[in-house]
């Protein structure tokens, strides 16, 4: 969530709710909706950590809003994050150190922990597919997005496969 | 022998009279031998699809998902087992049996769309109804009708080879339903197509499906797999597992917790 709303703030100056609106808008549905208390919670945050300052407008109908501002520090931060090559999908699966473990313990056997998560992995492969035929063509970073989360998926499934083939 | 989309299918006789399978297999084999090398690629598989069922399977490259389509379709011979379609046992038919069987009942794509390169578009897709028996006009209409649903009329007089791979795998796909078959086979339907051809297909079977098309597909594509109601996986020419395709529940946070899932 920092990064994200230091990038937004690199654009203009913004108060929290408008934040959570622009990262509503630029993800549409595809992305997890930003709850607002964790927004200002992160803003707090950054505030402390030197990264962006903050000042109440006053407004004449409704109490006063804070507007969020980047200062250099956080300008360099931001910098910093953008130019360094963001981590790959983890390696380490939760799912293979179970298939390792469980049955050496006597606790199932791989077969039957193999079509436990696939079935998992299918039903979530339901709900992306029918994200995507809800989402509009047009809307290139929802529909990206969607297009990534199937791709690692289907690479957990080819996985799984290889999984099968070996150890079973 | 014809039947009416709206009427439904016929109610297929005894001895299926306890299951109301539209597909079943009993203790289906398939083995190949070739130079003195046996290769059993169906080891006893029993499968049952309801009608207007969509079942897909998966499994490992060898895992004999393919031969189990093919054997089903009738276009390879199965070696021991039984296989009944709508009631009837049909494992025993001659080639020309398999032949008729298939221009009524069995419609089916492949992975590289096989359509007639010498015909038109509108021809690869009258050509069935014509065998079975429809006159030009009611095979004109149906052509124009599928055409049009899957969005290609206005390729009718094209040449299959002047399409992209997404219009092709269409016109197959509107071949294979000419005759609104009781079941449509599909062997990695998507398996040659870019993301968004893919999107077309899915949108298309899944919009067959609702309109009570019974499907089987082989899938290596998760995405198509996923429209099914049920998965089966093969592994090493027998049934692994077989399970309704659950979709995890959405939560107050909306579609987007699905791909923090994903982490």
């Amino acid at each position: 969530m920092r990064q994200p709303l230091l990038a937004l703030l690199a654009k203009e100056p913004a108060h929290g709710y408008e934040l959570k609106l622009a990262l509503e808008q630029i993800f549409g549905q595809a992305y997890p909706s930003p709850n607002i208390g964790q927004i200002y919670v992160t803003l707090k945050r950054l505030e402390q950590d030197g990264l962006v300052r903050s000042e109440d407008v006053e407004q004449t109908t409704r109490p006063n809003k804070r507007v969020y501002e980047l200062t250099p520090a956080g300008r360099q931060a931001l910098r910093a994050w953008v130019e360094e090559p963001s981590e790959g999908p983890r390696i380490r699966d939760e799912f293979f150190i179970k298939l390792i473990l469980a049955p050496m313990a006597g606790l199932a056997d791989r077969m039957s922990l193999m079509n436990t998560q696939r079935r998992h992995y299918l039903g979530i492969m339901r709900n992306l597919t029918e994200l995507q035929a809800e989402t509009d063509p047009a809307d290139t970073t929802a529909r990206l997005l969607i297009e990534g989360a199937v791709l690692h998926l289907q690479a957990d499934l080819d996985w799984l496969e290889r999984c099968l083939e070996e150890l079973v | 022998m014809s039947r009416s989309a709206s009427k439904g299918l016929p109610r297929p006789p005894a001895p299926s009279a306890e299951s109301p399978a539209l597909l079943r297999t009993s203790k289906l084999v398939k083995v190949y031998r070739a130079e003195g090398v046996t290769v059993e690629a169906v080891r006893g598989v029993d499968i049952e699809l309801a009608i207007g069922e969509f079942v897909a399977i998966m499994g490992p490259s060898g895992s004999g998902k393919s031969t189990l389509l093919h054997v089903l379709g009738g276009l390879e011979p199965a070696t021991s087992g039984e296989i009944w379609l709508r009631g009837q046992r049909v494992d025993g038919l001659s080639t020309a049996g398999w032949a008729i069987l298939r221009r009524r009942h069995i419609g089916f794509v492949f992975q590289f769309f096989n359509l007639l390169s010498n015909m038109t578009v509108a021809d690869n897709v009258e050509l069935p109804a014509l065998l079975a028996g429809a006159t030009p006009r009611q095979a004109r209409k149906r052509r124009e009708e599928l055409l049009a649903e899957l969005g290609i009329a206005d390729k009718a007089v094209a040449a299959p080879a002047r399409l992209s791979g997404g219009e092709q795998q269409r016109v197959a796909l509107a071949r294979a339903l000419a005759n609104e078959p009781s079941l449509l086979l599909a062997d990695e339907p998507t398996g040659n197509l870019d993301s968004s051809n893919t999107r077309d297909v899915l949108r298309l079977l899944r919009r067959a499906h609702s309109g009570g098309q019974a499907i089987l597909l082989v899938a290596h594509d998760a995405r198509v797999a996923s429209l099914a109601d049920r998965v089966i996986n093969l592994f090493d020419g027998t049934v692994a597992d077989d399970a309704k395709i659950v979709p995890i529940p959405r939560t107050v946070n909306g579609v987007g917790d699905v791909l923090e899932l994903r982490g």
